[in-house]
């Protein structure tokens, strides 16, 4: 059989603190408790049929993030605000968690990954199972939909 | 600080991975054996290794390619591995009960693993011996590879085949350790 990613064991051992601190820092604590689990066995059911093992790290965030926002989807009543929250020394993941909530879903995965994990193009295209230049793309119109979001509020 | 991990938490994934039935292969290492630390994998048609010196990280890319890549450290599909092993190991247990599983072995060598499986607890065979067993009385060199990359030693018990003048001529995990396996039997004195 050929061997097109790692084992299950040193992508879990390689990626769980990181998803771990992303779901914290996302929905608290308890939440990501949960969401932790759920991640990681949606990324296990999945895993077997991934191609290759190139950007495992975005594809694992992503995961998490679906569970973030699916979580939302479930809890939140349409129209409600996040609250906007900054503060000073945070790392920018966090800045830009409660900033992009009501982006589209590819949208938002595109900015976060980009600006808030620094991951290339080339990276988020794999890990949304798209292109690298339709990452590009998405991530440019979240980011001109969240200045109009911020003019708008602005007025 | 509430973004760390716990152990508790990671162990909770760990076993539920395995209770879904998601895992093409649970292992883990037991450390505290008489035999050394021994790594353990199971599928969900049964024993698939024991390894002697495990350096994970290799033998667990082996276990990837062999039955997929859904390998994961989980402890309880290997509890009863890891229990029949300990009474083995304490003088306490002859034989094992355990399903195993031996996909994509070639068929020479199901055939002299089978035969290797008949030999009883305390008794020693010739590897001359089991290759006649096993349908070519020539293949004793054969044999001998069969058993240096036997998949389940100590479970398929290759530590009780030895020369044709007596000697323990080799093992896969140290001649020391086969000679520790025929004390505890008391094949040797």
């Amino acid at each position: 059989m050929a061997v097109a990613v790692p084992p299950f064991e040193t992508f879990y051992d390689t990626h769980k603190t990181e998803v771990f601190r992303f779901l914290v820092s996302r929905i608290g604590r308890e939440g990501a408790e949960d969401a932790f689990q759920e991640t990681f066995l949606r990324a296990l059911r999945a895993y077997h049929g991934l191609e290759h093992g190139d950007h495992l790290r975005a594809w694992a965030l992503t995961i998490a993030n679906r569970i973030v926002l699916d979580g939302r989807r479930r809890q939140r009543p349409q129209g409600e605000m996040p609250d906007l929250v900054t503060e000073d020394g945070r790392p920018a993941y966090e800045e830009l968690a409660p900033l992009t909530d009501e982006l589209p879903a590819k949208e938002r995965a595109a900015v976060v990954l980009r600006y808030g994990y620094d991951l290339g193009y080339d990276e988020i295209g794999a890990a949304l199972g798209s292109t690298e230049s339709a990452a590009r793309q998405a991530a440019s119109a979240g980011v001109r939909r969240l200045r109009a979001d911020k003019k708008e509020q602005k007025q | 600080m509430t973004e760390i991990l716990t152990p508790d938490l990671d162990e909770r994934f760990r076993a539920a991975a395995a209770a879904e039935g998601l895992l093409d292969v649970a292992y883990d290492v037991f450390d505290d054996t008489a035999m050394g630390p021994l790594l353990v994998g199971v599928t969900d048609r049964g024993l698939c290794r024991i390894s002697f010196d495990p350096e994970p990280e290799r033998e667990l890319e082996l276990l990837a390619r062999a039955y997929g890549p859904r390998v994961l450290r989980s402890s309880h599909p290997v509890d009863r591995v890891h229990r029949e092993l300990d009474e083995y190991l304490e003088g306490n247990r002859r034989a094992f009960d355990l399903e195993l599983d031996l996909r994509g072995q070639p068929d020479f060598y199901l055939r002299v693993l089978a035969e290797l499986a008949r030999v009883g607890y305390g008794e020693t065979t010739t590897y001359g011996t089991l290759a006649a067993r096993a349908g070519n009385p020539k293949a004793a060199r054969a044999v001998g590879t069969v058993m240096n990359r036997n998949p389940v030693p100590i479970v398929l018990p290759c530590h009780r085949v030895v020369g044709a003048n007596g000697s323990l001529t080799g093992y896969g995990g140290g001649l020391h350790r086969k000679e520790q396996l025929l004390r505890l039997e008391g094949a040797i004195l």
